[in-house]
C-alpha cells in the first residue's frame, strides 16, 4: 500500500508518522506542501503539528496551501485521507469533514493517554478490527470538537462519528472526556467514510516500549483491509 | 547624545569600567560603541565575577568531545553518535513576564543546541517558584508553565522531565532554568569559530525588531519596585519561525558550506558577532544597513542590541551564498549578506556608507574586567539534638501523608501534562520518573536525563550542597538504568558584590567540582545567573544540575514502579537517620536549623556501579533513590506508581524509626527482587562490601508496617496527586 505523508511548515509529527507507516509495511513517500502534485497513493496522511504555527487559526492557512486542492480532489475522488490531530483541523478548514476544533475546555494543552471507543468499523480504516476499545495517546491544546445540531444529527444517522473518548470499561461521559468535545467525539468521517480526522495520535503508539501497542493495531487493520 | 560616565552607569557599566573603556580606546566610545562595551562587559556575558571560579571545574574526561565554551557541550556515547547539550537561566524575564520569558529561554537553549548541528531530541526544565501563599506565585507557575509548553510542544521537542520547587527566598525572583539534548553525529559537529579572511558573514532566520533591548544588561541586575517598566526589555518568541529555522540550517549542515555559526542569544548582533571573530582570531566588517529590520529607522544602537529571537549568524564559505539562500527561501526566512571576516582584528560597523563604530576585538572579550570578588566562607552549622521523646506523640501515618502533599514532593503532573512529552515518538520514560528517558532513534540505545537542585542543603552549607546535587543528579540516572556521563550546571546565585552570597557561589563550585571530578561525571556546560534578587532579599543558592547518562540497551531500562507481588524489596546503602534539613524536620517539626546529610563521594560510587551492575545484569525489576522525605516517601511513590503495597518487616536494631524512615542519608537506593534472583543480588551486595537493609516484600495494597502504619495504596496516590491540581484551581 502506498502512502504519503504531506510536510507543512511547522509539522512536527510527520516524521513520525513515516516511522510509523513504514514500520508496518507501507510504501511511504513525504511530500512538500509546495509541490503540485502527490504521487500515486492508497492512503494519504496530513499529520499533526503547528502547520504555520497554528496562526489566523489551527489548520486553516495549511487548507489554503498549494497542494490541498491534489488532496481535496484525492479525497473527492474516492482515496482514503487520514488527518491526526492538526491533520484533523486541516480537514475541518478545508470542508472535508463537518465541525471545528476548538480550545480544550479547561484551557490547557494535553498530553496523556486516552482510550477510544470504534463507533463504527463499516469503513476501511476500522472494519473487522479486533478491538472496539483503543488505548492511544492525545497531544493538543485545540481539540474540543464542536458542530452545529444539525450537523450532529447527520453525523449520527450516517454513522460518521468515528471514535469517542471513554473509560477503560467503555463509560462515555464528561469524566472520560478529556477536553470537552461535544458527544465525547474523538474522530469523524466524511460521507463516503474515505476521509478520517481524530486528535489521538496512533503513530505514537507503536511498541510495547512507547505509551503502548494500539497504535500498531490501527495501521495494521488498514494494510489488511487494502489487501 | 554625548558619552558621559552618566550615560555609561546608565547603561550597567561602573565609574571604574567607564575610565577603563576610554583608556584602552585611547578616546571616548561614541554611543553605540558604549553600547557594545555594556554588552559585553555586563555580568550575563562577561562572567566576570564567576569566570576566576568556574576555571577551576571539572570538564574533562574521555567522554568529553566539547566542554565549556562553545555554544553547548558535546559527549561521546558509541558508534559515531554524540550528544549536545546545556542548561541555560531565563530567571530575570520569567519573573517579569513569565510567559514570554519562559518561551524564549525554551527557544534559546534550543538554538544553543541545533547551532551545533544536532537535531534536539528532549527538553527538560527546573522551575522555582515562591511561597504557595505568595500572592503572585500561581499566576506566575501558570505563566511559565504555558510559555514552556507553548514553545516546546510547537517545535515538536519532547519534554521528558523537570523540576519544580517552591520557597519562600524565590517570592521576588523565580528561577527558570531550561536545558536540552540534541543529537548529532560527532563528526559533523558545527563551531563558532570564524576562520578565514573575507568570508561572507550571513545573517539569517526572524528580522530584527527593538525586542529585549538591553536584555543582557537586565538580566545583570537586581530587580526594584520598577520591574514593570522593564517589560520591553523581554524578548518575544516565536516557535514556528524557530522550527524552520531549526530545519533550515539542519538542511544546510548536511554539506560543507558553513565554516563557523552562532545563535543571536544575549546581546544579539553585538555577542555572536564579536565571539566568533574572537574565537577565530580575525576582524569582522559588518554593514547593518544590510540587517532585515522589521520596524523602520533603527539605529545601529538598536539594531547591535536587539535580542529579538531565532535568528542566526553563519560564516560561509565564499560561492555558497547562493545554494545556503535557497535552503532560506525554501523555509520563508530572512536571508542576508551583511558582512565579511577581516584581518584588522577589529570589529567595524557601517550604517548608511558611513562608518559608525570600530573597537579592537581583544577590548571586548579578553580585556573585559575579570573580578576576584571577596567571598565569606559557610560554617558547617552544629547539628541539631532532637528531642526523640516529642516524635512518640507524631503518628508515622500522619507524617508520611503530610510530607507526601508537601508543595516540593506532591506530584507534579498538572505542569507535565501540559508539556508534548512523546512527540518524537522515542520518549520510553516520561516525567514523573527519577529520570526522562529517549531512545536513540533507530538504535537500542537510549540516553536518560534529570535535573535536579537542593537549595535548601546549599543555604544551610554550600560545599556539601555543591557535592550533594551532584550525587543527586548521578543517582536519579542510575536509578532508570543509566550509566551517568556528563552533567550541565546552571548556577543560580544572589548578588556577587556580597560576601555571603558570592561565598555561597565559591562553594558551591568547589562541591560540584569535587564531587564531579570523583565521580568521572564532568562538567561539559553551563551558565550562571547572578543577581537573583529583589530589594537586597536574595534567593537560596540554586546550583541546578543537568545530568546525561547512557543505556546501551533500552530494554534494560529501569523504572520506580513496583511489579510483581512477591518480590523483595531491598534499601541497599546504609541509613544512619540524619534528620537535620530534612522535610521530616522541616515541615513537622518546624526545625529548619541544622546540617544537610553528610555526602560520602567513596559510598556514592561503589553503590551506585553496584546499583547499575545489578541492573546490567537484569536482576533487579525496579528501582528509585532515596532522597528527599527519605525512605518511607520513596517507598510510597514506588506503591502508587505500581499500583501496589508493600509489608515492610520488623527491622532489628533499629534505633528510631523515625529517624530511619524519614532521615536523608545520602548514597541509597530502593531496589525490587524477584525471588528467583535473591542470591545472585546477596552475591554482588557482598562483593561490593555494600550495606543493605532487607526492608519488606511487595504484597497486597497497603503500605503496612506492624502496627504503626496501614494506609491503603489508594488513599496515598490521592494525598501525593492532587495538591498542586487543588492549588492551582483554587
Amino acid at each position: 500500500m502506498r502512502s504519503s505523508v504531506i510536510i507543512f511548515p511547522g509539522s512536527n509529527c510527520d516524521r513520525d508518522m513515516g516511522v510509523a507507516l513504514k514500520k508496518f509495511g507501507f510504501k511511504n513517500q513525504m511530500v512538500w506542501h509546495n509541490d503540485q502534485s502527490i504521487p500515486k497513493s492508497d492512503l494519504i496522511v496530513l499529520p499533526g503539528g503547528f502547520s504555520y504555527g497554528d496562526y489566523l487559526r489551527c489548520g486553516s492557512i495549511a487548507s489554503k496551501s498549494k497542494i490541498i486542492k491534489s488532496v481535496i480532489d484525492f479525497a473527492n475522488s474516492g482515496g482514503l485521507v487520514l488527518g491526526i490531530c492538526n491533520g484533523f483541523q486541516i480537514l475541518t478548514e478545508t470542508g472535508l469533514l463537518k465541525g471545528i476544533l476548538q480550545q480544550n475546555k479547561f484551557l490547557n494543552f494535553i498530553c496523556s493517554n486516552v482510550f477510544i471507543k470504534v463507533k463504527d468499523k463499516q469503513n476501511k480504516y476500522f472494519r473487522d478490527l479486533k478491538k472496539d476499545i483503543l488505548e492511544l495517546h492525545i497531544a493538543h491544546n485545540e481539540g474540543n470538537y464542536f458542530c452545529s445540531d444539525d450537523e450532529l444529527k447527520s453525523l449520527e444517522d450516517n454513522n460518521q462519528i468515528a471514535v469517542t473518548y471513554c473509560g477503560e470499561d467503555g463509560t462515555e461521559n464528561e469524566t472520560t472526556n478529556p477536553n470537552g468535545a461535544i458527544k465525547n467525539i474523538a474522530g469523524i468521517f466524511n460521507n463516503n467514510k474515505n476521509v478520517l480526522g481524530m486528535m489521538p495520535h496512533p503513530e505514537r503508539m507503536i511498541d510495547k516500549y512507547l505509551s503502548g501497542e494500539d497504535g500498531s493495531l490501527f495501521f495494521k487493520n488498514i494494510l489488511d483491509n487494502f489487501k | 547624545m554625548e558619552v558621559t560616565e552618566a550615560v555609561a552607569i546608565d547603561h550597567g557599566l561602573k565609574k571604574e569600567e567607564f575610565s577603563k573603556i576610554c583608556k584602552l580606546l585611547k578616546r571616548t566610545p561614541n554611543l553605540t560603541e558604549l553600547a557594545i562595551f555594556s554588552a559585553m562587559w555586563n555580568e550575563h556575558c562577561s562572567y566576570k565575577s564567576s569566570r576566576k571560579h568556574l576555571k577551576k571545574m571539572h570538564t574533562k574526561g574521555k567522554q568529553v568531545i566539547q566542554g565549556p565554551g562553545e555554544n553547548a557541550g558535546v559527549i561521546d556515547i558509541g558508534d559515531d553518535d554524540a550528544i549536545v547539550f546545556k542548561i541555560e537561566s531565563h530567571n530575570h524575564p520569567s519573573f517579569i513576564e513569565p510567559y514570554q520569558g519562559a518561551a524564549t529561554g525554551v527557544g534559546g537553549i534550543m538554538r544553543d543546541v541545533f547551532t551545533m548541528g544536532a537535531r534536539p531530541i528532549a527538553n527538560l526544565n527546573s522551575i522555582h517558584f515562591g511561597s504557595p501563599q505568595h500572592k503572585k506565585t500561581r499566576n506566575l507557575l501558570r505563566g511559565v508553565v504555558k510559555g514552556i509548553g507553548g514553545y516546546g510542544n510547537c517545535i515538536g521537542v519532547p519534554t521528558i522531565a523537570g523540576q519544580t520547587t517552591f520557597d519562600e527566598s524565590y517570592n521576588g525572583n523565580i528561577l527558570v532554568n531550561a536545558m536540552t539534548l540534541g543529537l548529532v553525529n560527532k563528526n559533523k559537529i558545527f563551531y563558532s569559530k570564524a576562520a578565514g579572511l573575507d568570508k561572507p558573514v550571513i545573517y539569517v532566520g526572524s528580522k530584527t525588531g527593538r525586542d529585549g533591548i538591553h536584555g543582557a544588561s537586565m538580566a545583570s541586575a537586581t530587580f526594584d519596585d520598577k520591574i514593570e517598566e522593564k517589560k520591553p526589555t523581554v524578548q518575544v518568541g516565536d516557535p514556528f519561525t524557530e522550527k524552520l529555522l531549526l530545519e533550515a540550517c539542519l538542511e544546510l549542515m548536511a554539506d560543507n558550506s558553513i565554516i563557523a555559526i552562532q545563535d543571536m542569544g544575549a546581546a544579539g548582533l553585538t555577542s555572536s558577532s564579536v565571539e566568533m571573530a574572537s574565537k577565530g582570531n580575525l576582524g569582522i566588517e559588518l554593514n547593518l544597513s544590510e540587517v532585515p529590520c522589521r520596524e523602520e529607522k533603527m539605529t545601529p544602537y538598536e539594531i547591535m542590541l536587539s535580542e529579538s529571537q531565532e535568528r542566526m549568524l553563519i560564516v560561509l564559505e565564499k560561492g555558497k551564498e547562493e545554494h545556503a539562500k535557497k535552503i532560506f527561501d525554501k523555509w520563508n526566512l530572512d536571508f542576508a549578506v551583511i558582512g565579511k571576516t577581516t584581518n584588522s582584528k577589529k570589529i567595524e560597523l557601517i550604517f548608511d556608507s558611513k562608518k559608525v563604530a570600530e573597537i579592537p576585538i581583544d577590548l571586548l572579550a579578553e580585556n573585559a574586567p575579570i573580578y576576584d570578588r571577596p567571598w565569606k566562607k559557610t560554617k558547617l552549622p552544629q547539628k541539631i539534638k532532637f528531642d526523640k521523646d516529642e516524635f512518640k506523640s507524631l503518628k508515622l501515618s500522619d507524617c508520611l501523608k503530610k510530607i507526601l502533599s508537601n508543595s516540593n514532593i506532591s506530584d507534579k503532573k498538572w505542569i507535565w501534562d501540559q508539556y508534548d512529552h512523546t512527540v518524537m515518538g522515542d520518549t520510553i520514560q516520561k516525567p514523573g520518573g527519577d529520570a526522562g528517558v529517549v531512545r536513540v532513534h533507530g538504535t537500542n540505545k537510549a540516553v536518560a536525563a534529570s535535573v535536579d537542585s537542593s537549595a535548601l542543603y546549599c543555604f544551610s552549607h554550600p560545599l556539601t550542597g555543591g557535592k550533594q546535587i551532584v550525587c543527586e543528579s548521578y543517582r536519579n540516572l542510575i536509578s532508570v538504568g543509566s550509566k551517568p556521563i556528563a552533567i550541565t550546571n546552571c548556577l543560580n546565585f544572589g548578588n556577587p558584590e556580597k560576601e555571603k552570597n558570592m561565598g555561597e557561589f565559591v562553594e558551591c563550585v568547589e562541591g560540584i567540582t569535587e564531587a564531579s571530578k570523583y565521580l568521572d561525571f564532568p562538567v561539559v556546560s553551563g551558565n550562571v545567573s547572578f543577581y537573583n534578587e529583589t530589594k537586597d532579599k536574595g534567593i537560596k543558592p540554586t546550583p541546578t544540575i543537568g545530568g546525561v547518562g547512557l543505556i546501551s540497551d533500552y530494554q534494560k531500562m529501569l523504572t520506580m514502579d513496583f511489579k510483581t507481588e512477591g518480590n523483595l524489596v531491598y534499601v541497599i546503602g546504609k541509613t544512619d537517620g540524619h534528620l537535620d534539613q530534612s522535610i521530616f524536620a522541616r515541615e513537622i517539626l518546624n526545625e529548619k536549623k541544622g546540617p544537610p546529610p553528610t555526602v560520602n563521594l567513596f559510598n556514592e560510587k561503589n553503590i551506585g556501579e553496584t546499583v547499575l551492575d545489578l541492573s546490567r545484569k537484569n536482576l533487579i525489576v525496579s528501582c528509585h533513590d532515596v532522597s528527599l522525605g527519605g525512605i518511607l516517601t520513596a517507598l510510597s511513590k514506588m506503591c502508587i506508581k505500581g499500583k501496589k503495597g508493600i509489608k515492610i518487616n520488623s527491622l532489628k536494631g533499629l534505633t528510631n524509626k523515625y529517624e530511619y524512615f524519614f532521615g536523608e542519608d545520602q548514597a541509597r537506593y530502593i531496589v525490587e527482587i524477584p525471588k528467583a534472583s535473591l542470591k545472585k543480588v546477596n552475591d554482588i551486595l557482598n562483593k561490593y562490601s555494600v550495606h543493605f537493609d532487607e526492608l519488606g516484600t511487595v504484597n497486597g495494597q497497603s503500605i503496612e508496617y506492624k502496627d504503626d502504619i496501614n494506609l491503603p495504596i489508594e488513599e496515598l496516590a490521592d494525598t501525593h496527586k492532587y495538591w498542586l491540581k487543588k492549588y492551582m484551581d483554587s
